[in-house]
């Protein structure tokens, strides 16, 4: 064992990292080029696109099924008369007033709810009862209520983004650390400062993925709402549009209208929120 | 070196008088700490000592006001303690006590500003001074995801200190960080020290850390927290001499002697 070690002799050496061959080497065009999302999103979507014409010209009947040319040729026509531009402003204009006012109860609703035990019961309880139920199915009683218009789809918008965003909220609030709390009682921040300046902050992740969940939502409950009663104002949103186009047989309109409901979903997901998700969370390494 | 401690005519800066403290678990109430007492002056290093479970964060916790004892009374400069401030900054062992969406200088500037220690244009003068201290110059426009374990720890120190409050509290800040970062960062401590004594309260588990770092040292027993003794630690100079050693043992003794 003795001798094991005494002939074992220690080693010492200079480490030279200056001459070190190189450490980081850069990668390939290719692979860069692949590296981007919207390389490859744009690479699925001509796909798709390619699926869709080809599908659309062996089946020959643009009664039922219009080929992608035909839809772009539609949708590029009714954009230069105006029409799909002025049913989308009626439509987002909707959304922008039910989408407000969903994220102003939500706010009121979550403060109540990390204000006060009480005010955390009512939350729950109400979400349990009304998450579940599908916007939809409160249009009969809207009507009655306020009649057929923008008040009813207002009233569904509403009901549709409340629930997901005050439900992502007020979880977001409940799951800050409690150092993260501490530290800003420590700086003396009470009540309302503390959720301004470190709750809101916090569980922004959550309450990002309330918002982006409760666009979706509306989006959807608006059109579907706008197919059923987009009908006594003059000007009726792209639902509208695409039950009116419908009527007629012109499918090729129909396609465009839901194509215009598809841009701006993508718009809205891969634009809007993507880079406030870019600009903030991101950029603070909540999400990766 | 110091003169000559004076009991009688030096008035402490925080007073703990006979503090008990409870919590509350679902099913009972657990006692922490027992009729604990001690004082620390000014400029002191005072170290919270003893095994898991004798409360000794709990009871840095209610000096620093976010709970409150059931008996007794705790005080700083002769004013009872009722709530959490910036007089009684807190480091906390946690790596995510940094606000993860400021870098290391508005989280710096922001508890100046918030707290209405400072004005924007001091903080901003403040914040890059103490972080220069802390040697995170480079690193001053990062955020907190971008730094490593033990950086995280001396912006906490840095903020903590930036805000000059009456005491820093320290909750086993070097807990988390691997031996040969604590052992830097317990050495770098010192050193700021020694550039503007502040009094810092410090609770640790380590014997040695406790040494290393205090000037005074305050042995807790377990289960439920009681003063066993309260000891002076051994001057840096003296460090690595028989004396620390003696001192170890002398403490080891202490806290796992048979009833």
């Amino acid at each position: 064992m003795t001798d094991l070690v005494s002939f074992r002799p220690e080693i010492l050496r200079e480490v030279h990292s200056s001459d070190a061959p190189v450490v980081a080497k850069s990668i390939g065009l290719a692979e860069r080029i692949y590296r981007l999302g919207f390389v490859r999103k744009a690479f699925i979507l001509a796909v798709l696109a390619l699926a869709w014409e080809l599908y659309g010209r062996w089946l020959g009947n643009p009664l039922l099924f219009p080929t992608f040319g035909q839809t772009v040729e539609a949708f590029v026509g009714n954009i230069v008369n105006g029409v799909i531009p002025q049913r989308m402003l009626v439509s987002l204009q909707t959304l922008v007033i039910g989408y407000g006012i969903g994220i102003g109860l939500a706010a009121l609703l979550t403060t109540l709810a990390i204000g006060s035990r009480i005010g955390a019961d009512l939350l729950e309880t109400l979400t349990s009862m009304f998450n579940p139920l599908p916007a939809i199915a409160l249009l009969p009683l809207a009507l009655i209520w306020f009649g057929l218009g923008t008040g009813s789809i207002i009233f569904v918008l509403v009901h549709s983004v409340l629930w997901a965003i005050a439900l992502n909220t007020h979880a977001g609030f409940r799951s800050v650390s409690n150092t993260l709390r501490m530290v800003g009682q420590n700086y003396g921040l009470r009540g309302l400062k503390l959720v301004r300046l470190i709750l809101i902050p916090a569980a922004f992740p959550a309450i990002l993925t309330g918002l982006k969940v409760g666009w979706a939502f509306a989006w959807r409950t608006l059109i579907a709402a706008e197919l059923v009663f987009g009908v006594s104002s003059g000007s009726g949103g792209l639902g509208w549009f695409i039950f009116e186009n419908r009527n007629q047989l012109e499918t090729a309109n129909v396609f465009a209208g839901l194509f215009t409901v598809i841009l701006i979903g993508l718009f809205v997901e891969n634009i809007i929120f993507a880079t406030i998700e870019r600009k903030t969370i991101r950029r603070w390494g909540m999400q990766h | 070196m110091l003169a000559p401690f004076d009991a009688a005519s030096a008035a402490p800066l925080l007073s703990v008088e006979g503090v008990t403290l409870q919590y509350k678990t679902p099913d009972v109430v657990v006692t922490a700490t027992r009729k604990v007492s001690f004082d620390v002056y000014p400029s002191d290093r005072f170290v919270l000592l003893g095994p898991s479970g004798c409360g000794k964060s709990t009871l840095l916790k209610a000096i620093g006001g976010y709970l409150s004892p059931v008996e007794g009374q705790i005080s700083l400069k002769g004013r009872a303690v009722t709530g959490p401030g910036p007089d009684r900054m807190m480091v906390f062992q946690e790596f995510d006590q940094l606000l993860p969406w400021k870098t290391v200088r508005e989280n710096v500037v922001f508890a100046l500003t918030a707290s209405g220690r400072a004005t924007q244009a001091e903080a901003e003068e403040r914040a890059r001074s103490y972080i220069e201290k802390v040697g995170l110059a480079k690193f001053i426009d990062s955020y907190p995801h971008m730094l490593s374990g033990g950086m995280k720890q001396r912006v906490a120190i840095a903020r903590g200190m930036a805000m000059e409050p009456d005491v820093l509290l320290m909750d086993e800040p070097f807990a988390a960080l691997d031996a040969l970062t604590r052992r830097k960062m317990q050495d770098e401590l010192l050193r700021l020290w020694d550039d503007t004594q502040f009094t810092v309260l410090f609770v640790t588990h380590s014997i040695e850390e406790a040494i290393r770092i205090g000037t005074r040292i305050l042995l807790l027993s377990p289960h439920p927290g009681e003063v066993k003794a309260e000891l002076n630690s051994v001057p840096p100079e003296e460090m690595g001499t028989g004396k620390q050693s003696a001192l170890e043992t002398r403490i080891n003794d202490m806290l796992f002697a048979h009833h």
